[in-house]
């Protein structure tokens, strides 16, 4: 099972192995990982999952779409490397992916 | 103070149907939602894109689900009671008070929460600063337009309000907008008159910039803005106006000792009551084992919700199960001619 890395705004490092299929959001509150809310359930409405992706990974990713980064404008201090993590769903390829959580969504 | 049978926290979907189901087994309901109209996330997030399980209606958007259900519940008649958040509830004698922050009081044996994830509060600005001149000199609505005339005004946001605003606004001096990335969000229209504008040099566009700091201490006198690359620029300004969308709070509610966690509030399937007796929950705000958030859950849960609001509504009463094809006394609640 791929593992994914969430890091904390303040460094602390969870790893969870996530099933494939499942979101990077799914992974998080499936596992009580704390720094995703995930208001809307992932119907990319809300931008509560907003996470950061470390550069290597963020060009393996699907490029984001529209509809995503119109929610991301809405999300709490946006960046280059932003994504909301609903829209990242796990697969092999991901093995070992590492996001980090912002300071806050809200 | 007003005295129903149900008292419904939350106009979204699953708080119409609510009043649906209370109203054809003939009891009374008022609906109280922070926003200024019915509707819920259905209508704050999505009211154009389709959604496809409804049951019976293979496509619908948001704000067509709103409209369907408040046509379906106009023969019950109940009261809306917008732009207003309860506040406070406690329990006299087997009925339940509410106070909203408006004041308004409610008494009933019944309070269903479908209050989806919260209630909606724009997003505010993340600098701390910021709110030490909201409401002042930083603005996430407007209600007062002269204020901005010959001022220098600052908009946030890349999305249709801040688009509108910038245009409407413009009128009336110049506008700086400010955008994260260069791209808007915004009918084809409006984009082609903010390109207009800025033309004119009407409106300053600023891509792809975030806010960095304000300036002043009493009074902000301007702001610094920083882009991708950690390039500063100072502005000039009286006025901002931020426009990041909306979140969902679940404020009060959160104090109510109804065991919550993760957001949602635990409940028994078969009336969909909490731990509290006369508390029920529905919708995306509660949770039991399976519990999946879709609107046609929430839509069931209103169903059984109602029965149990009837024991404590009518407690000489007995409820009997009917059906609307066939049961004369809801063809009466309905208002259909004979």
């Amino acid at each position: 099972m791929p593992k994914i890395t969430y890091i904390s705004h303040d460094g602390k490092k969870n790893t969870v192995e996530v099933p494939v299929g499942l979101t990077v959001m799914e992974g998080a509150l499936q596992n009580d990982i704390q720094g995703i809310d995930a208001d809307c359930g992932g119907s990319m409405a809300c931008a509560t999952c907003h996470v950061y992706v470390q550069e290597t990974w963020f060009n393996k990713l699907e490029k984001a779409q529209d509809g995503e980064q119109d929610m991301l404008d809405m999300a709490y201090e946006p960046k280059k490397n932003s994504r909301l993590s609903c829209q990242i769903i796990v697969s092999d390829q991901l093995d070992g992916l590492e996001i980090t959580t912002p300071i806050k969504q809200t | 103070m007003i005295k129903t049978d149900a008292i419904i926290i939350g106009a979204g979907p699953t708080g119409l149907f609510a009043v649906h189901q209370l109203g054809i087994i003939g009891l009374k309901s008022e609906v109280i939602d922070n926003l200024d109209r019915a509707g819920g996330q259905c209508i704050e997030l999505y009211p154009d894109k389709p959604i496809y399980d409804i049951p019976g209606i293979p496509e619908c958007t948001g704000e067509e689900l709103t409209k369907g259900l408040l046509k379906q519940i106009q023969p019950f008649k109940n009261n809306f009671h917008l732009n207003q958040r309860v506040e406070e509830i406690k329990q006299e004698n087997n009925v339940w008070i509410l106070k909203t922050n408006k004041g308004n009081l409610f008494s009933a044996p019944n309070i269903i929460i479908a209050g989806g994830v919260g209630s909606f509060e724009p997003r505010k600005l993340s600098l701390k600063e910021a709110e030490k001149f909201e409401g002042s000199q930083i603005f996430y609505s407007v209600t007062n337009k002269a204020l901005f005339k010959d001022k220098k005004v600052t908009i946030f946001g890349g999305g249709d309000s801040a688009l509108d605003w910038a245009l409407e606004l413009s009128k009336l001096n110049e506008i700086t907008l400010i955008h994260r990335r260069n791209e808007f969000r915004g009918a084809a229209h409006t984009l082609s008159e903010i390109k207009k504008k800025e033309k004119e040099g009407k409106i300053k566009i600023k891509t792809p910039y975030n806010l960095k700091s304000i300036e002043g201490d009493k009074t902000m006198t301007g702001i610094e803005i920083e882009n991708e690359d950690g390039k500063l620029e100072k502005i000039k300004n009286d006025y901002i106006l931020s426009f990041f969308g909306l979140i969902m709070k679940l404020g009060p509610i959160a104090d109510w000792d109804l065991n919550i966690s993760k957001k949602t509030i635990p409940v028994d399937t078969e009336s969909f009551q909490t731990n509290k007796k006369g508390i029920f929950a529905i919708g995306d705000i509660c949770t039991y084992p399976g519990k999946l958030k879709l609107i046609l859950s929430g839509f069931h849960e209103a169903a059984l919700a109602a029965r149990a609001c009837f024991k404590r509504a009518r407690p000489d009463e007995t409820y009997r199960f009917e059906f609307t094809t066939a049961s004369k006394s809801i063809h009466d609640r309905l208002g259909l001619k004979k």
